[in-house]
């Protein structure tokens, strides 16, 4: 009797026990985000003693050693590639997307998907190589055509290589999306006398846009905070672009090639953690757009 | 009266596996035809061949001829579009446009051609109160089709159909997905509608067959077994396989 009371005790203390380690992971990943951004704003925060949040974002002038840190520059460097990025990689990975969905034949996206898988995870290391070699040459020539002398690297290089970075990852998601969209809807719409591209432009298209918003969303939030490859095409020279031949200087490159120098220099740090907070303000922000759009997307289907 | 459409040594293969199997059969006009048959005998295949969305299937390998009229569809010049807009479908489950309940109905029209807005307007009034739906929906035509109950959805595809006022409409098991209420309205309908329109339906409802059907197509492993006048074939089955599935000894 005394035994099986002690074994009973036993085995419902392991359960609870297992129970806490699990629960115990759980809070970890849940707080992980949160702890993240503290950090950052608690590192960052000493510099609104002398500065206010707005002047730091709105000024163009960087210059540590003389107390200077706008990040106007940076910011929108970082929004140009970004822009650029994705009006190039969208339409292509929509296009794609819609012909690997709805006219390709079964074993052509039994093909494609792995391929896709392979471009989205190479290295990106491997994309700035590739960048360096042919897409900065090639902007370079671009730019020649139009009259203008430019070393090549500029914000058009480093949105042409992030474009060809997020592709892939857009278009996973929007194969799943189109894919999620019955046949029947397809059949339907065919029966009552459209084409098939007036099925496609009038009916999925308009059921695909939720998700078709959300994919930008995580598009955008991906590339945004995309650091390498960007990095070695895009110039880091600081200034506000005045065109897509200039170069830039994105934020996720101001932060690793600086970061670590310098660092006595009074406020740099913070300068660089305020960088770094606000970065993963704007990826936080698009990526949480991009989930909302998708959960109500699943509502409305 | 002729026949509305007339099958001939349909045969069809999906990859290798053979699913239908030289189908021969005339659908009489102005009734009601029913596709009787355990599931994966090919019904709804032969259903969709009739549409010729088998097209969108690459895979898959047609021989035969479909007359509807003396056009065989299979086998002619005339534009896809055409042919598909003589024939309604409605699916199993309502797939409603992602748009307004009045552009759902009014969408055939508008591809069609049509633009002015009071005749559309008319239009779509008209096929609503066929589907006795306009009452319902009178007061929020312009809200997404979605809201509606999966009943009233059922209703307006069907209303969607007819108003590209085909001669011929193809069911898919309209009723499975819905309460017997308004299984009992879609039932009345297509009773009502026999009178001006040829309607093909697939069940495996044998209740609605008995009740319903005029004629009858009794298919089992991708062959037709037996097809006739349907009290005939449902009192006195000829075939040991029609026996067996009227007893309910196979589904």
């Amino acid at each position: 009797m005394k035994i099986q009371q002690l074994k009973h005790i036993y085995r419902k203390t392991k359960d609870i026990l297992t129970q806490g380690w699990m629960l115990a992971g759980l809070v970890v990943v849940i707080l992980l985000p949160f702890v993240i951004g503290l950090g950052l704003y608690l590192k960052s925060h000493h510099i609104f003693t002398q500065y206010n949040f707005w002047e730091l974002i709105g000024s163009t002038e960087w210059k540590p050693l003389s107390g200077k840190f706008g990040l106007y520059p940076f910011i929108l460097s970082s929004l140009w590639i970004t822009l650029i990025a994705i009006v190039i990689a969208l339409p292509v990975a929509l296009l794609s997307a819609i012909h690997l969905t709805t006219y390709a034949k079964a074993w052509v996206l039994k093909w494609v998907h792995p391929l896709i898988d392979i471009l989205a995870g190479l290295p990106s290391v491997i994309y700035g190589i590739w960048g360096v070699i042919a897409v900065v040459p090639a902007v370079q020539s671009l730019a020649l055509s139009f009259g203008i002398k430019v070393s090549g690297y500029s914000i058009l290089a480093g949105g042409i290589v992030l474009a060809i970075m997020i592709l892939p990852f857009i278009l996973n998601i929007l194969i799943e999306i189109f894919k999620s969209i019955p046949i029947e809807l397809t059949e339907v719409t065919l029966s009552l006398g459209a084409t098939r591209w007036q099925t496609v432009k009038k009916v999925i298209l308009r059921k695909a846009m939720p998700g078709i918003i959300s994919a930008t969303g995580l598009g955008i939030s991906r590339a945004f905070g995309e650091t390498i490859a960007v990095l070695m095409v895009a110039g880091n020279v600081v200034k506000i672009p005045t065109g897509i031949f200039q170069p830039g200087y994105p934020l996720p490159a101001l932060l690793i090639n600086n970061y670590g120098e310098m660092l006595s220099i009074p406020l740099y740090d913070s300068a660089l953690m305020l960088a770094a907070f606000i970065l993963l303000l704007i990826v936080l922000f698009f990526n949480i757009l991009g989930r909302y759009t998708i959960v109500r997307f699943e509502k409305s289907m | 009266m002729k026949p509305a459409i007339r099958i001939r040594n349909l045969n069809l293969h999906i990859h290798k596996h053979h699913i239908l199997k030289n189908i021969n059969v005339d659908i009489p006009a102005n009734k009601l035809t029913v596709i009787i048959g355990p599931s994966g005998c090919g019904k709804t295949t032969l259903l969709k061949t009739l549409n010729r969305l088998t097209d969108l299937s690459s895979d898959i390998d047609i021989s035969g001829q479909i007359f509807i009229g003396e056009e065989d569809i299979l086998h002619t010049s005339r534009d896809i579009t055409e042919i598909r807009k003589q024939m309604g479908l409605l699916a199993q489950r309502p797939f409603p446009l992602p748009m307004s309940i009045f552009n759902n109905v009014a969408f055939g029209l508008k591809i069609g051609g049509r633009k002015n807005k009071n005749i559309l307007a008319k239009r779509v009034e008209y096929y609503l109160r066929e589907v006795n739906l306009w009452e319902e929906v009178k007061d929020r035509l312009h809200q997404p089709a979605s809201r509606l109950s999966i009943g009233q959805q059922q209703r307006l595809c069907l209303a969607r159909g007819l108003a590209v006022d085909p001669k011929i409409i193809l069911a898919d098991e309209p009723t499975s997905a819905l309460d017997p209420i308004s299984t009992q309205a879609i039932e009345q309908k297509f009773a009502e509608l026999k009178k001006n329109y040829t309607i093909v339906m697939v069940t495996h409802i044998l209740r609605q067959a008995r009740q319903i059907a005029d004629y009858l197509i009794f298919m089992h492993m991708g062959e037709i077994i037996e097809h006739g006048p349907a009290q005939e074939i449902l009192n006195n089955p000829k075939e040991e396989k029609t026996k067996m599935y009227l007893q309910g000894v196979f589904y």
